[in-house]
């Protein structure tokens, strides 16, 4: 009895890892085919091989696409530029929309007054309203105030303007946090203000790395905005998904495709080594907001 | 059923008979959400009502100073010592009147926006329908002018209205603060100083240190913009008029429509929102399912390399996503792309696939977009659930076990009703994602499902896609804007029935 309950167990712990491992194999091999062609020597976008062959010259992997990428600048390339821009926008948005975002979840949360009811029911409403709707209101309101003429300024404020809105899940993670710190402190006579910066924001490590985290990746991320407001404009002023993309549009897939591979993959590894080195936090951001646990 | 009964339940059969009783009570629920938008609306009334109510009371009971700050704003602070908060008052009302008169050189902001919004002109905005000859002021000739812009006219007249809601809450503020230093004068007190105010901004009055930055932020960049669409929703502003006028509900009824001249936008609008509610519950169910099943074969005791199997599915997650979709469309290609190689050197094919631009059968696209959909979810459901997971009870299982359940049951009967209980918050705001997700459709298929069946629309576009290319292609403006405030009503209306059901679900809380 208990040997066949055994085998049993062999049987379907084997059938889990034969599943497993055929499953990660399909979700992890688009991205080692993508990782693989970007050193491929031979051909352009049309290739017939599932794995790269060696050239006319027998070389099967180079860094001749990586070379390219980064010095190679002309008329419909530069995307060393595009990763600066990005850089830029990124960083800045990600300091203002982190500030926003703590200073509106900390004000539903902890303080009391009478428009905080309304304004909660207010920002719910506003974010159920699709957000590519007002996308192109904001074009020509950038245009009217003269800032479509900055095009990283624009973006900056595009990414941080609406970002307190997004106050629900650090919201939801102040609330966990104990009241009585709050009137411990005042009592011994500390303000509000700062109670926010001493007691409250230093025990919110969590939540305030998953905003860092979730609002520095958003302008790597994000095409269609960028599109709208940089598409039109010279192509110094891209960022580099906007860039990518031209890599593979008709005119310029056959040249650039080599090079779209692994301009992916430098945005992607960055990216994803600080995702899996912060997940915990990712995962506790979620789950504070979305989930009630 | 009585409450001695329902406590006997265990907390699954509480979960179904709650989720049951959502469902029955699913129709009165509609009817409250509409009453209590009503009742949103009265409140708002009566709260303006109430505003103007002390405001001309406290206009009465003024004296001198309290009433001549009616007229010149922070007159009585600065009368009664409080010049600091008196005079950003009193420039407050200078920069406003300076705009409206001269509307900073701008033809469309100032009083001229509002001159402009077609109460003068039956409706249409501007008047200058084409391009006409005026006289310059200055130089005494004749120039020729361009024909007025509605969108900007519009544009401006809306950021108008905004300062002028703006000024008239700070103007209130005014008179209220004019009369509140009133009564402390009379009570003998002393007015709080300039220094005591900002000071307050730190504690009392932190939340209006706080979210003055973003409200400003939020109001110019989000909600002007909103009001502006919504707004041109009503107007007849596509490619052929760019002098355009007000005309109601017209756009909304072409959306409708299913004869006529506007009956491909209604046939379009019609399949378009049934191939997105499809989408939307296909894609939310089967990645959540899915998605748990993997999770919980990666948690399954005994299974080694925990973290690595883990790793593996989250990788997609963490690599952006125009990234792994723009490759995934072209690992789709019909000429040489990756998987048809595949297939075909696998022998399952003989024939390339066309995935996305197979216009004859658009099913085939359809369903290629809700698998690679399961590719791009599945791992955000792993992240999400692990840790929840975990958290069932192992008797229950060793139970289920006992009583002979195989995995499948216990899953159906232990699993799916303790996650659907924990997350159902996850779900709503998944399936409204979903509702407007807009990167898989666009960075996949493009235009490549383009038909001419539809209006400016393919078969796997979404209401948001759609949206997209009227706005940013084809120019239909008054349409987008129209289809735009249709998915903001099922997105509210999904989350407001919803809502209720998770508060049923709340004042539950043996079930941990």
């Amino acid at each position: 009895m208990i040997k066949s309950y055994k085998l049993r167990r062999i049987i379907s712990n084997a059938l889990i890892y034969i599943l497993l491992g055929g499953l990660g194999l399909i979700w992890i091999s688009p991205l080692v085919y993508m990782i693989i062609h970007s050193f491929r020597a031979d051909g352009g976008a049309f290739y017939s091989h599932i794995l790269p062959w060696p050239n006319a010259d027998g070389v099967r992997f180079t860094l001749q696409n990586y070379v390219d990428l980064f010095t190679k600048a002309d008329n419909t390339a530069n995307f060393p530029q595009w990763f600066l821009n990005t850089f830029i926008i990124a960083i800045f948005s990600c300091i203002i929309s982190t500030l926003a975002v703590m200073m509106v979840s900390y004000a539903f949360s902890r303080l009391r007054f009478p428009a905080r009811k309304p304004l909660i029911n207010v920002g719910m409403i506003l974010g159920m309203f699709p957000g590519f709707m007002t996308m192109i209101a904001i074009y020509y309101l950038l245009k009217a105030l003269g800032i479509l003429q900055l095009p990283h300024l624009a973006l900056i404020i595009c990414y941080s303007a609406g970002a307190g809105l997004g106050y629900q899940i650090s919201k939801g993670f102040f609330d966990t946090i104990p009241r009585a710190l709050d009137e411990a402190a005042t009592i011994d006579g500390a303000t509000k203000n700062q109670i926010f910066w001493k007691i409250i924001l230093p025990m919110s490590k969590p939540i305030i790395v998953y905003t860092i985290l979730t609002s520095f990746i958003g302008p790597w991320t994000d095409f269609v905005l960028a599109k709208i407001i940089v598409g039109a404009q010279g192509q110094q002023y891209y960022t580099v998904a906007i860039g990518l993309q031209i890599f593979i549009d008709k005119e310029h897939k056959s040249a650039y495709f080599k090079q779209f591979l692994a301009g992916s993959v430098v945005v992607a590894v960055p990216i994803t080594a600080l995702f899996l080195f912060l997940q915990r936090y990712y995962v506790e951001g979620v789950t504070a907001g979305g989930v009630k646990g | 059923m009585k409450y001695i009964d329902y406590v006997q339940l265990n907390p699954f059969q509480k979960f179904w008979y709650n989720f049951k009783n959502a469902m029955i009570a699913l129709p009165s629920n509609i009817g409250k959400v509409f009453k209590a938008i009503g009742r949103f609306f009265k409140k708002i009334f009566v709260g303006i009502g109430k505003g103007f109510a002390g405001y001309f009371t406290r206009f009465v009971k003024g004296d001198w100073a309290t009433k001549l700050s009616y007229i010149i704003m922070g007159f009585g602070n600065i009368v009664r010592g409080q010049i600091g908060k008196g005079i950003i008052f009193l420039a407050t009302e200078i920069a406003f009147i300076l705009f409206m008169v001269t509307g900073l050189g701008q033809v469309g902001l100032g009083w001229s926006g509002i001159y402009n919004l077609g109460f003068f002109n039956n409706g249409k905005i501007g008047f200058h329908e084409k391009a006409y000859w005026a006289v310059d002021e200055v130089t005494g000739r004749r120039v020729h002018m361009p024909a007025d812009n509605s969108m900007k006219l519009l544009l401006y007249g809306v950021m108008t209205l905004v300062i002028i809601a703006l000024f008239i809450v700070i103007y209130v503020a005014a008179t209220k603060s004019a009369y509140k230093v009133q009564q402390m004068k009379a009570a003998g007190e002393k007015p709080q100083s300039f220094k005591e105010d900002v000071a307050a901004l730190l504690d009392e009055k932190f939340h209006v240190t706080l979210l003055a930055f973003p409200t400003l932020t939020i109001s110019i960049f989000t909600i002007l913009p909103l009001i502006f669409m919504i707004l041109i929703a009503f107007t007849n502003y596509d490619q052929s008029h760019n002098f355009f006028q007000w005309v109601g509900f017209e756009t909304f009824g072409q959306i409708f429509a299913t004869t006529g001249a506007s009956a491909l936008k209604g046939k379009t609008f019609l399949e378009l929102t049934k191939w997105t509610l499809v989408w939307a519950v296909f894609a939310t169910v089967l990645n959540y399912i899915l998605g748990m099943v993997v999770a919980l074969m990666i948690n399954k005791k005994g299974i080694k390399l925990k973290a690595l199997w883990r790793t593996l599915f989250v990788v997609t997650v963490a690599v952006p996503q125009f990234v792994s979709l723009l490759l995934m469309s072209q690992m789709l290609d019909f000429n040489n792309g990756a998987i048809n190689l595949v297939l075909q050197h696998l022998g399952i094919i003989k024939e390339p696939i066309n995935f996305l631009g197979d216009l004859s059968h658009p099913w085939i696209a359809r369903i290629t977009v809700i698998v690679v959909n399961i590719w791009v979810g599945i791992p955000y459901t792993i992240l999400i659930t692990s840790g929840i997971l975990m958290n069932i009870p192992a008797d229950l299982y060793e139970s289920a076990t006992i009583d002979g359940a195989g995995p499948v049951r216990s899953f159906v009967s232990i699993t799916l009703p303790y996650m659907l209980f924990v997350t159902t918050p996850y779900l709503i705001t998944t399936f409204i994602g979903n509702i407007n997700n807009f990167n898989v459709i666009y960075l996949l298929c493009g235009s490549a499902q383009q038909s001419n069946e539809l209006y400016r629309a393919g078969y796997t576009d979404l209401l948001v896609t759609w949206l997209f290319n009227l706005t940013t292609v084809s120019g239909d403006y008054n349409l987008a804007a129209a289809i735009g405030i249709m998915v903001f009503i099922v997105c509210a209306t999904v989350s407001l029935l919803t809502f209720n059901l998770t508060k049923s679900a709340k004042n539950e809380e043996e079930f941990s």
